[in-house]
């Protein structure tokens, strides 16, 4: 049973139990179940990455301020957060909030194709990259884009740092 | 504001092996505004003072807290002491609005209301009086939205964050039910941001009431590409058209304002700033600014960030070109402590200050506070 058919049975046991009950199990233990039954699928299947082995890994590459490439190995599910966090990459200032969706620190920009390809963006995260420095049609944030097997050899670019248009001629 | 000098000192301590830091701080803590002016209901913007700690923690780095500098130490002992002294003490005062009333009992500032439910020392003693059913909030900024959500937030949200316990207390026995915030301008200039709005539009338990003549004309204007450009300059002007609106508490939230800190340190007052060219003090050598008291008291995090990165890049750039004189030894903090010690400031002085320390020493009163609610979260 894949993982969208044990959460289809999920919302079925949800909705036979809004109309009686008195003979099924309480709510709160099914999930567990489920859960146990997708795990033990989940190791015979090969369809499931396995974080630790090497030929699951992505490349990334980060173009970062001043204009040099770094290039990494992060796993599937790891946001662009976590890859510059984990690989300690020198990115002043980036991911100030912490993945929490309250800066535009780890905004980054990617190329028009592969902006396409990426996830909808919400609008919490619409909301904070309006923030944000430099911002072009193909900027998203950091910590909320996932790497998976498609996004492997993706180049983002950090935007340059940018004096504000206000220059400081000490008007606000 | 501490902030603004750890991000400073982040670009500093990366690009030079031997240069040290002192930071002075006029709390007993660090973290500024981090600390004391972020909404508690916001802690994730919080997280930030991780980063922080990390730069403060640099071998490099030290903090010195309990240090008033314009009244315990001048800038010009710190001028003799340094090779370079960075400003970024942010914006304590608030704008005044220039109308009669203005000190009327249950007339307060944002910034003081802030501070009452975020613990900051000077305003515990504040009692708003909560016991009225509408309060009008003058101004449409962020600061402006914080306080109408603290206010008509239900208090099983409140109780989860770490506001101070008199202000749960007030805010539990509270009559207020409605909250009117007024600006002057229209929707498209306010100064609130996005996030803050969305969040006050879907407020549990609440209702958004906005006056649809104040949409008159908008979709129109959202038709148009520069929005952003023709709104920045959009201006009030007075209709002639007077309204009253009953209400038992006042909150002004129409902007911070920096101070001066010294006399030998230049001050515009019109803008309330250091005069300044991109970080560099003007007509002083050694002296530099970064944060609100370099370019006004707007921004998020993020705006400061870069700014702060900007003053410690121009100090780099002048400490490479020779612009900044680096052949004399200075003594730095060895001589600004043996001053303060003479004087008899007990300033704390810590490398390590991961952990948020919960007593508050006050000099003047001699009188020792406990907030331990307030810092258990960091």
């Amino acid at each position: 049973m894949s993982l969208s058919a044990a959460a289809r049975r999920l919302a079925g046991w949800s909705v036979v139990l809004r109309s009686s009950s008195r003979t099924l199990p309480p709510l709160s233990r099914i999930p567990v179940l489920s859960r146990e039954c997708v795990q033990r699928r989940d190791i015979t299947s090969s369809s499931v990455v396995q974080p630790l082995r090497s030929e699951n890994k992505v490349t990334v590459n980060f173009i970062n301020r001043d204009g040099e490439k770094i290039t990494v190995k992060a796993s599937p599910g790891e946001s662009l957060l976590d890859v510059v966090v984990d690989q300690e990459l020198d990115f002043d200032g980036f991911g100030a909030c912490e993945g929490t969706l309250a800066c535009s620190t780890c905004h980054v920009i990617f190329k028009e194709e592969v902006y396409k390809q990426l996830g909808p963006i919400s609008d919490e995260e619409m909301d904070m990259l309006d923030l944000a420095y430099g911002l072009t049609d193909t900027s998203r944030l950091g910590c909320q884009i996932c790497l998976t097997k498609s996004l492997d050899g993706v180049t983002v670019r950090l935007p340059e740092a940018v004096a504000d248009i206000r220059q400081s001629d000490g008007s606000a | 504001m501490l902030e603004q000098s750890l991000y400073c000192v982040c670009i500093f301590s990366q690009a030079q092996d031997d240069v040290i830091v002192d930071v002075y701080e006029r709390l007993p803590v660090p973290f500024g505004l981090v600390r004391f002016g972020v909404a508690p209901d916001h802690p994730e913007v919080k997280n930030v003072i991780n980063t922080f700690t990390q730069t403060a923690q640099h071998e490099r780095c030290f903090f010195h807290g309990n240090v008033n500098v314009g009244v315990d130490v001048t800038v010009k002992e710190l001028k003799k002491a340094y090779h370079a002294v960075v400003l970024s003490y942010g914006a304590e005062a608030n704008r005044c609005m220039g109308v009669p009333g203005e000190d009327l009992a249950g007339v307060f500032s944002a910034r003081d209301f802030v501070g009452w439910y975020n613990g900051l020392p000077s305003n515990q003693k504040l009692n708003p009086d909560l016991n009225c059913e509408t309060v009008v909030i003058l101004g449409q900024g962020n600061v402006a939205l914080d306080v109408a959500r603290i206010l008509l937030s239900p208090l099983d949200m409140l109780k989860k964050t770490d506001i101070t316990q008199h202000a749960l207390e007030a805010l539990t026995a509270s009559r207020v039910r409605r909250v009117l915030i007024v600006g002057r301008r229209g929707p498209l200039q306010i100064a609130g941001t996005i996030k803050e709005v969305r969040e006050m539009i879907n407020l549990p338990d609440t209702t958004a009431d906005m006056l649809p003549a104040d949409f008159k004309g908008i979709s129109e204007t959202l038709k148009g590409r520069n929005v952003a450009v023709q709104n920045q300059d959009a201006k009030a002007v007075p209709t002639g058209q007077m309204e009253d609106l009953e209400c038992g508490m006042v909150i002004s939230s129409i902007g911070y304002k920096s101070l001066p800190i010294d006399p030998c340190v230049p001050f515009e007052h019109r803008g309330a700033i250091i005069p300044n060219d991109m970080g560099r003090v003007l007509d002083t050598a050694g002296l530099y600014c970064s944060g609100w008291v370099k370019r006004g008291p707007t921004g998020v995090i993020a705006t400061t960030m870069n700014d702060s990165f900007d003053t410690a890049r121009v100090l780099l750039k002048d400490m490479k070109e020779g612009t900044l004189d680096l052949s004399v030894n200075k003594p730095g903090a060895q001589e600004i402590t043996a001053l303060l010690q003479e004087r008899g400031n007990t300033h704390r002085n810590t490398q390590k200050k991961k952990n948020a320390d919960c007593t508050l020493f006050s000099r003047k009163k001699n009188t020792l506070l406990t907030n331990s609610q307030k810092f258990k979260t960091f």
